[in-house]
């Protein structure tokens, strides 16, 4: 189907982007790469009168050394974060997960900046930025804020982000820790009916993917492995604070007992 | 708005509404109907074309995000009477029934070899996971793929 009718805007900067989102208000909408938001508006489901492309901006798709972290731009696209050779050396869990994500088009189109904004419970890359504890940096009209990706997501694909804001960037410390992703679906390129990412550093870090209305920690599993209860001991509590929905791939019993058993795998594979 | 860009090293420019698909730039103001459209859910592939070189899937981008650049088609790839070999490939290994998917097979297996150009099996068939073939024929479709990849090393 065909979006409806919108004024399309190009900005070259994120202080453009700040200004465009001022001006225009609730009525615009950033497009990134564009693959969650488009598909939204050929089924009217987003109608935005206004886009405001940040796609070509300059600046903000380099992925770099930034000493304690490495810095993404918001723009990295996917195919960019899966064969980034710093990102593969210092924070793999990032480059693989990118890799995981819809297929090498749709990953040549889409950034990880628009995939932390959209904050859908069922992507990929919010739980593995989740479990490597990044954090997003926002640029509104009073400067740049950064705010930590454990509270990041508020709710059914809401974030933290302002109606004026911007995301330029996404910090993910280094990590040398054993890590795990599991993605569980029935058939290829399709989006994970559960998913699980674990980062086993000084701190373990355990989320979610598609458990509850917003990308999410185990926390109940990730304390139980800090006061030293077994990986099966922890992997049971995967559903403690969980919501999983119900649709046509599966009920929210069955998600359950998936996140259980991902949960499991996922630790084990993290610590071998 | 005015949408200038080139299409199979040609220059276009055509005046669309700021909505418009770069799918339906190409089909519908530029007549190059060799591009498909098969779904509503960005899924199947059928649309697919290179930006830049790369396979894009020509129905999930505004054709005002790809102003100036250089887009490539199916009718882009044979040179004149010659078929390009990815093409010549999927003729001699059968790799086409109803042939709705086939355009958009071919830019996409073309994009991969560009970026990985000795696959394996499993590589053909994961770098072509997001395009749909309704008559199911992948098999002969992967090993077109790989008769080219296979002839080019
Ligand atoms: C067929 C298909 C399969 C897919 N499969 C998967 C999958 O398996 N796993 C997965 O995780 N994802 C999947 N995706 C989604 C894909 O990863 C998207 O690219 C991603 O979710 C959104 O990124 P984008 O750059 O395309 O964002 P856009 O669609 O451009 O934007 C999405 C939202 O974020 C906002 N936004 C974008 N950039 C910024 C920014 N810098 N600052 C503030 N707000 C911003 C936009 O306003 C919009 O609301 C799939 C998509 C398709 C079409
Ligand atoms: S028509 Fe573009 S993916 Fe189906
Ligand atoms: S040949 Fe018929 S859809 Fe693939």
């Amino acid at each position: 189907m065909i979006p409806a009718a919108l004024k399309y805007v190009e900005v070259d900067s994120a202080a453009a982007a700040v200004a465009a989102l001022s001006e225009y208000g609730d009525d615009a909408k950033l497009m990134a790469g564009g693959h969650s938001l488009i598909p939204l508006m050929r089924f009217r489901l987003a109608a935005p009168a206004v886009i405001v492309d940040i796609s070509r901006m300059g600046g903000l798709s380099d992925i770099r050394d930034a000493g304690e972290h490495i810095s993404v731009g918001a723009l990295a696209r996917h195919h960019v974060v899966e064969n980034s050779e710093l990102l593969q050396a210092q924070a793999p869990l990032l480059a693989h997960v990118a890799s995981k994500v819809g297929d090498p088009s749709v990953r040549h189109r889409g950034t990880l900046g628009g995939s932390m904004a959209h904050g859908d419970p069922a992507s990929d890359l919010p739980a593995a930025v989740l479990a490597l504890g990044g954090s997003v940096v926002l640029q509104g009209p009073d400067g740049e804020r950064v705010v930590a990706a454990d509270d990041f997501f508020t709710g059914f694909l809401e974030t933290a982000t302002a109606e004026t804001e911007i995301i330029t960037e996404i910090r993910i410390p280094k990590s040398s820790a054993g890590w795990s992703f599991q993605k569980f679906n029935r058939r290829a390129q399709d989006w994970a009916i559960v998913g699980v990412a674990a980062v086993l550093g000084d701190d373990p870090r355990v989320s979610l993917i598609n458990m509850g209305p917003s990308p999410m920690r185990a926390s109940a599993v990730e304390a139980a492995l800090a006061g030293g209860a077994s990986m099966a001991e922890a992997a049971s509590l995967a559903t403690d604070g969980t919501a999983a929905p119900t649709d046509l791939n599966g009920d929210a019993d069955y998600r359950g007992h998936l996140a259980r058993v991902f949960v499991e795998r996922a630790l084990v594979e993290a610590a071998g | 708005m005015q949408i200038d860009m080139t299409v199979n090293g040609r220059a276009y420019s055509a005046d669309v509404e700021d909505r418009t698909l770069l799918v339906h730039y190409l089909r519908d103001h530029l007549g190059l109907t060799g591009t498909n459209v098969g779904c509503d859910t960005s899924s199947c592939g059928a649309c697919t074309v290179h930006i830049d070189g790369q396979s894009v899937k020509s129905c999930t981008v505004l054709a005002a995000q790809v102003r100036g650049a250089d887009i490539t088609t199916i009718e882009g790839m044979a040179n004149d009477e010659e078929l390009h070999p990815m093409q010549e490939a999927f003729r001699q290994c059968h790799g086409l029934q109803c042939g709705y998917c086939t355009p958009g097979m071919v830019m996409a297996a073309t994009s991969l070899l560009s970026e990985n150009p000795d696959p394996s099996e499993q590589e053909v068939r994961e770098g072509l996971e997001g395009n749909l073939c309704r008559c199911t024929g992948y098999h002969n479709i992967v090993k077109s793929v790989l008769s080219v990849a296979g002839g080019q090393s």
